[in-house]
């Protein structure tokens, strides 16, 4: 009789504090943010410190805004973070504390370890949201259906800057390319981009100098880019070894693009269009510092599942995804555009941000680049051309 | 004799009156307010109001305009006839949108960094309460029966329905993704919802707070996810709504009884804010991009004219 009475109070106080008009149960929804300890890389200046947590404020901002709206939802969302030691085990660290334990991770890995882990992930089971790789491979033939990719692809970037050059008629490229395997992915995209929006690589270099050039820039740059007729030199330099060094010292007075430079970019400080200066403010109050393109990726993985979780009432991993894969799912990114994931190779489709270090210079899709479906499409591998199979 | 010379004396008084009309327009990177006369179709001036004014209304005895001046962290009241300042009140950080109750007692404004609004008694300036909401508010409506105050979170997606008396939120509804903006219908029966992301607009049912219309926006030849609306306004006798859609450049006719769209117009380039004449017979138009503002003439449904005010114009209110 007492039960009775006090669950029919529960009741009616969830009705009262929750909503009548969407469905009131409390509901858990857990997320894992699994990540391996990473080495500082070598410093090019002291000017930029080495940021140890990038991606997780990101997560817990996240979480906090799904908590701010699932206390009108009746759910609540928690996010448990696993951070691998540098030397460990990560295929193990993930089959003991991860698998079977959550359907929705968030891993912020590099793209050999996202791979070893996404081998033994069961599709059926859980649901891996990558906030760290670039790699084109991944979302071709590497793909794989339970992997989310967050982040703008290599290719996605390349063609933001390409679409921008055209715009610009500096068609006329001088590759020059780091000495890193990395370095030769982002250079393969260029090439892509360059041939895909009709520009010419005029030539092509790889950088085999010093990478102490406070001592040698001066000398080496300009009888490194001497004897070639171009418009733009095109870096690919992803780890910041030397690129920062080329702008002011070429033989002629040419602009930088690629890796440094104008760059293309997910999330940069100088973004304020389409309310991203309530999200820079909110980042930097919690973080204390600005917000990371990772941490923007891991705010949108934890912000997708808190979507896909109060548009479905459900915390399990078949509707979620389900309707993260559905037209319905627009996810509000601070970019002025719907974004969304494609179908195809699980890839968030997104405006690509092109900045120099103090201005935003412009945003991809450049207008005029026109899409049958969403202009957001003429970024990175477009259906037709798209080697996953797997989705 | 007398009485009909004080007759038309009075009439030529009214007449003058109603062709007196004045818009005003806020220049969010003009930091200024643009002063129009739509009639003749000129900018008669611009002053200086503050840093980033976006937000304005105008007061029930059209004596005073209200705006926020975001990056002055306040709203600032105007005498409309002077435009010089009158007086600041406590809106919290970056007020970009607010409302006023029907007797402008009460104004309610978004703090969309905080998830708050901010409750503000006018006659006292003082901040009196914060309700918590979603994340990162935005719209922001009271009914024009006083009954209901609502709050639209941006990234939560929903429409809080916050009772005037209680200050506390009674009923919450999903709505599409991005709700910028709100309106009641004059009667207050209907509420109306443009969702930014989604393209769409959302009618609810005030006595039942459900969705009882989803209407989804598409203009030819323009992709999905450039329709982008966020003003709304519905004329008095809910024949017709009017939707701006952003970046689509258009405004959008919806018939406010069967809820088929009507028409699109083309105006100036991402349309943001709307605001009827007094006599609703015109709707002005904020052009952002443009830096203009569109007149519409609601008999034909048709835009007449453009008039240039400044960089940024974003929000409008027309006085008698």
């Amino acid at each position: 009789m007492i039960v009775r009475t006090l669950v029919k109070l529960t009741l009616v106080w969830q009705a009262l504090a929750m909503t009548g008009t969407v469905a009131a149960e409390s509901q858990q929804i857990k997320i894992a943010y699994f990540s391996q300890e990473q080495a500082a890389p070598p410093a090019l200046s002291n000017l930029d410190p080495f940021i140890k947590d990038k991606g997780i404020p990101g997560a817990e901002l996240a979480v906090a805004d799904n908590n701010t709206t699932g206390q009108f939802t009746g759910q609540s969302y928690q996010l448990d973070k696993f951070s691998v030691a540098i030397n460990g085990d990560v295929v193990q660290a993930f089959k003991e504390k991860i698998a079977g334990h959550y359907a929705f991770v968030v891993v912020d890995l590099p793209a050999d370890q996202l791979n070893r882990i996404s081998a033994i992930a069961s599709s059926e089971q859980l649901l891996l949201l990558d906030i760290a790789t670039t790699d084109d491979s991944l979302r071709n033939e590497q793909c794989a259906g339970q992997v989310l990719h967050l982040l703008p692809s290599r290719a996605m970037r390349a063609d933001a800057l390409a679409q921008y050059m055209m715009k610009k008629r500096w068609q006329k490229w001088f590759l020059v390319i780091g000495p890193t395997s990395e370095d030769r992915l982002y250079a393969a995209a260029i090439k892509r981009s360059a041939k895909r929006f009709g520009m010419k690589i005029v030539a092509e270099k790889v950088w085999t100098h010093t990478y102490d050039a406070r001592r040698t820039a001066q000398s080496d740059i300009p009888v490194f880019t001497q004897d070639v007729d171009y418009d733009i030199l095109a870096v690919a330099d992803e780890q910041g070894l030397f690129g920062e060094y080329l702008a002011y010292r070429t033989w002629s007075p040419r602009p930088v693009i690629g890796t440094q430079g104008l760059i293309a970019t997910t999330w940069h400080k100088t973004h304020e269009h389409w309310g991203a200066v309530q999200i820079q403010k909110r980042f930097k109050e919690l973080a204390g510092r600005w917000m990371e393109e990772r941490d923007y990726g891991a705010y949108l993985a934890v912000r997708a599942i808190g979507e896909a979780a109060t548009r479905t009432q459900s915390n399990q991993l078949e509707p979620i995804k389900a309707y993260l894969f559905s037209p319905a799912f627009a996810l509000q990114g601070y970019k002025g555009k719907p974004l969304s994931f494609r179908t195809w190779n699980g890839q968030l489709r997104q405006p690509v941000l092109l900045a120099a270090p103090r201005s935003m210079v412009a945003v991809a899709p450049i207008e005029g680049f026109l899409h049958p479906k969403t202009e957001l499409d003429t970024l990175g591998f477009d259906e037709p051309e798209s080697h996953c199979t797997r989705h | 004799m007398k009485k009909s010379v004080l007759k038309a004396v009075l009439t030529l008084l009214l007449s003058s009156t109603a062709s007196a009309e004045t818009v005003y327009v806020t220049l969010e990177k003009d930091n200024a307010l643009a002063v129009i006369d739509p009639i003749a179709g000129v900018l008669v001036k611009t002053v200086p109001i503050g840093q980033r004014p976006r937000g304005i209304a105008l007061g029930q005895d059209n004596k005073f305009l209200y705006v926020a001046t975001s990056d002055d962290n306040t709203i600032k009241i105007i005498d409309a006839d002077t435009l010089s300042e009158t007086a600041r009140l406590p809106s919290g950080e970056d007020p970009e949108t607010f409302a006023l109750n029907p007797d402008n007692t009460r104004l309610f404004v978004s703090n969309e960094d905080d998830s708050l609004v901010t409750v503000i008694d006018v006659a006292t300036r003082q901040a009196i309460k914060q309700i918590p909401v979603g994340v990162e508010p935005e719209g922001i409506a009271v009914s024009p029966d006083n009954h209901w105050l609502i709050s639209t979170s941006e990234t939560t997606n929903m429409v809080h329905w916050i009772d005037t008396k209680s200050l506390t939120i009674t009923d919450n509804t999903l709505v599409d993704p991005r709700p910028r903006a709100a309106t009641f219908s004059a009667d207050s029966k209907q509420l109306w919802v443009t969702s930014e992301m989604a393209g769409t607009l959302t009618v609810l049912d005030t006595d039942t707070r459900q969705i009882i219309k989803k209407i989804q926006f598409k203009v030819p030849g323009v992709t999905a996810d450039t329709i982008q609306p966020v003003g709304v306004v519905i004329d008095k006798d809910r024949r017709w709504g009017y939707v701006a859609l952003g970046p689509a450049n258009r405004v959008a006719v919806v018939d406010a009884q069967t809820f088929a769209i009507e028409k699109y117009l083309l105006v100036g380039q991402r349309v943001w804010n709307l605001a009827f004449s007094p006599d609703q017979q015109r709707l002005y138009t904020t052009n952002g991009l443009s830096s203009d503002i569109s007149i519409i003439d609601l008999n034909s449904h048709k835009v007449t004219r453009s008039i240039a005010v400044g960089r940024n114009p974003w929000g409008v209110v027309a006085r008698p």
